[in-house]
């Protein structure tokens, strides 16, 4: 006898803790297998994009601090590198090194989080977080010697960057990077080879490489998948053209590959860390630039390589001090595109697990 | 490095397989009409030397006589891009065919744009609000919002 | 091209429905909501026997609070960072984070509420049980922060909820939250049991 079954639509809502921020998800299932799956967001729409039309550009970089509010530093950085781009402003060589360095150890950051909290999605309670935490205090300290704020940083100026680095930062800074990749291997000892990680990850939510170009993922996603893309090798900004370090790729694109590619560029920034530190020169840190900002009339386009993906801001400019437009290209939303193909077939528990080695933050997807 | 393609250069190529569709063009961008750009676009991803698979942004300008919807293509085959542009003028119903059926990643750009910006993209599968919520008045990006 | 070919997409009733709870809270927001003040004041009526029974209660209740987390947007990893084994609440009994709002009894709302969220919060808060206290943790809850002028911010969560506490920062230090919270401690200890 066959059993009539109707399939159900369940919300997933805005306050879960699952979903990393206000994200909704209507999915349509089938006793537990999932058949369709509608993101709803906007729970987090400030309005940012409106509001940069009535700031000077200096006044914009606060602003972009809490888009990406876990790697807040890579997103002034973008956003500093368009306006230099646009206006033609050079900037000083120690501040491009202090900009790299304050650069990789956001993304050792960002991805101590996100790698935590996937695996607290896949049931690990709150054990990775806490490990995964203890590094991230150690740098959260770095950030607050340099400009006294743990996550809102506000430190990139158009021109440089805004102070130089204390006395104790290097020392301690270095100090950290000859730990740093013992705690990678105390991680690698403990997750890699998990036999719960391993059943539960490899195979499940696959993105096959040409879906991923099609609906242009970037970052860690894009490379899980196969594809060699990394805009700090491709289209190198700032001085990243100095500095020798690998792209790791992954081959199938599951969840067990976003994850391991992640882990291995944590081992490819300390590398970054380590030349830098060796290399930093003496001199300013902030060019001579005028106050209120009178760019030339055009446009530009600039992107940088954040831990999330291909981060980019569109600035139109009328030789005002406020930007006429002002569009940021985020990277999570844009890696979500590709949800459904992910998720469709699968169960619950893996529709959390494959949502959450997305990494999103709302802060970027709904400005 | 990803070079910038020359626009006028592009120009030409595009002005010899679709005669007429090129308004403007100069060393940054190409502006076409919005009926020809869908064949444009079609003409950009599949010929071999050009190859742009990647859409890296879709945004919209409104310059108060007209609206203006940038496409930044990306080819990660031969690492070049472009900036391909396409204007329309009516001001209470802007049209503009949609790139979805070419490039997947126009999906949620174009909710977006038109949720901030008012502008219809024509042969979307499900075109509506993104950001904001349904009965929401207005589009907020526009310089006569507020 | 006319207008018949367009191809927005057919209003989903879901979506109206909640655009029609959103405008409508909207328009009944427009005034904030006065703070809880039951805590002032009662002291000199009171005599020894009911203080004491009183003073227990309360006090039992402050140092086993249960939070709700409520984290919106940034302020919410200041309070993960508290919850840490750095800044460490389990010292004051509020180790366990509820997700569900019907086994907690604090809620620290963390980051910027957005008209499109204001239903779901308010709807959070009335599942919770009495007694219950709020707390409005950084600028954006506390007054809509620097977001304030934008066109879909809430101008300070007291538009919707109650709140008790108060805690200023962009975002505030983990230090800074527990020192609210402390003081939200000294509030309850001063609440007569009859009020709930």
């Amino acid at each position: 006898m066959v059993i009539k079954t109707e399939p159900f639509i369940l919300n997933i809502g805005p306050q879960h803790p699952s979903t990393h921020g206000v994200f909704r998800m209507r999915v349509t299932l089938d006793g537990e297998v999932v058949v369709d799956i509608e993101p709803v967001i906007g729970y987090l729409h400030r309005g940012i994009e409106k509001m940069g039309e009535n700031r000077t550009y200096t006044q914009i970089i606060p602003l972009t601090d809490r888009l990406d509010y876990l790697a807040s530093m890579t997103n002034n950085f973008a956003y500093v590198l368009a306006v230099e781009k646009l206006a033609g402003i050079k900037v000083p060589e120690r501040a491009e090194y202090l900009r790299i360095i304050m650069a990789e150890a956001m993304r050792i950051s960002s991805h101590l989080m996100a790698v935590g909290f996937f695996i607290n999605d896949l049931g690990a309670m709150m054990t990775p977080v806490l490990y995964m935490w203890r590094e991230r205090e150690k740098l959260l300290d770095l950030f607050e010697m340099v400009c006294g704020q743990r996550l809102t940083y506000n430190y990139m100026r158009i021109g440089g960057v805004s102070q130089d680095i204390p006395e104790e930062f290097l020392p301690a800074l270095k100090k950290f990077v000859a730990e740093m990749p013992g705690f990678i291997d105390e991680y690698d000892q403990l997750l890699l080879q998990n036999e719960v990680l391993l059943a539960r990850t490899k195979g499940v939510g696959i993105l096959p490489g040409d879906t991923a170009i099609n609906t242009a993922a970037s970052g860690p996603v894009l490379r899980a998948s196969g594809v060699k893309w990394d805009l700090r090798k491709a289209d190198p900004y700032s001085i990243y053209d100095r500095f020798d370090f690998d792209v790791p790729v992954g081959t199938v694109g599951d969840n067990y590959d976003r994850y391991w590619v992640r882990m291995q560029e944590m081992r490819q920034s300390v590398r970054i860390l380590e030349q830098a530190i060796a290399q930093l020169p003496g001199g300013e840190v902030w060019a001579k630039v005028p106050q209120l900002l009178h760019p030339p009339v055009g446009e530009v386009y600039g992107h940088i390589e954040s831990p999330r993906g291909e981060l980019g801001f569109f600035l139109v400019s009328d030789n005002s001090i406020a930007p006429y437009r002002f569009h940021i290209r985020p990277p999570t939303l844009i890696n979500l595109t590709a949800l459904k193909d992910m998720v469709v077939g699968w169960k619950v528990a893996d529709l959390i697990s494959t949502f959450g080695s997305i990494d999103v933050v709302l802060g970027e997807i709904d400005r | 490095m990803t070079t910038a393609l020359n626009g006028e250069q592009v120009a030409r190529r595009i002005n010899k397989v679709s005669p007429g569709a090129v308004v403007a063009s100069d060393k940054a961008a190409v502006v076409v009409t919005s009926e020809s750009l869908f064949k444009v676009a079609e003409f950009l991803k599949n010929t071999p030397a050009l190859d742009f698979d990647y859409l890296t942004d879709l945004t919209a300008v409104d310059y108060t006589d007209y609206f203006e919807v940038v496409y930044h293509l990306i080819s990660l085959k031969h690492n070049h891009s472009l900036v391909l542009k396409t204007r329309c003028h009516d001001r209470d119903k802007p049209v503009v065919p949609s790139m979805t059926g070419i490039w997947r990643s126009a999906d949620f750009q174009e909710r977006e744009t038109y949720d901030l910006m008012g502008i219809v993209f024509d042969g979307h599968p499900n075109l509506k609000r993104l950001l904001l919520w349904e009965g929401f008045d207005g589009h907020p990006l526009r310089r006569d919002y507020l | 091209m006319e207008i018949d070919k367009y191809s927005i997409a057919p209003a989903n009733e879901l979506d109206v429905a909640e655009g029609l709870r959103i405008n409508s809270l909207m328009a009944a927001s427009a005034h904030p909501i006065p703070d809880p003040d039951s805590w002032i004041g009662e002291e000199l009526s009171r005599n020894v026997l009911v203080t004491t029974v009183d003073y227990v209660v309360d006090w039992a209740r402050s140092r086993s609070l249960f939070p709700l987390m409520f984290g919106l947007a940034c302020c919410a990893f200041e309070m993960i960072g508290m919850a840490t084994s750095r800044f460490d609440i389990s010292r004051f009994g509020m180790d366990i984070f509820r997700w569900s709002p019907r086994q907690a009894d604090l809620m620290i709302v963390a980051g910027t509420l957005t008209w499109k969220m204001a239903p779901a919060v308010k709807l959070v808060y009335e599942q919770m049980a009495e007694p219950k206290w709020v707390i409005a943790m950084g600028q954006c809850a506390i007054s809509g922060g620097p977001f304030r002028e934008s066109y879909s911010v809430v101008p300070g969560i007291n538009r919707i909820i109650p709140v008790d506490v108060y805690v200023p920062g962009c975002p505030p230090r983990p230090e800074g939250l527990i020192h609210g919270i402390t003081k939200l401690h000294q509030k309850i200890v001063k609440e007569s049991i009859s009020k709930a």
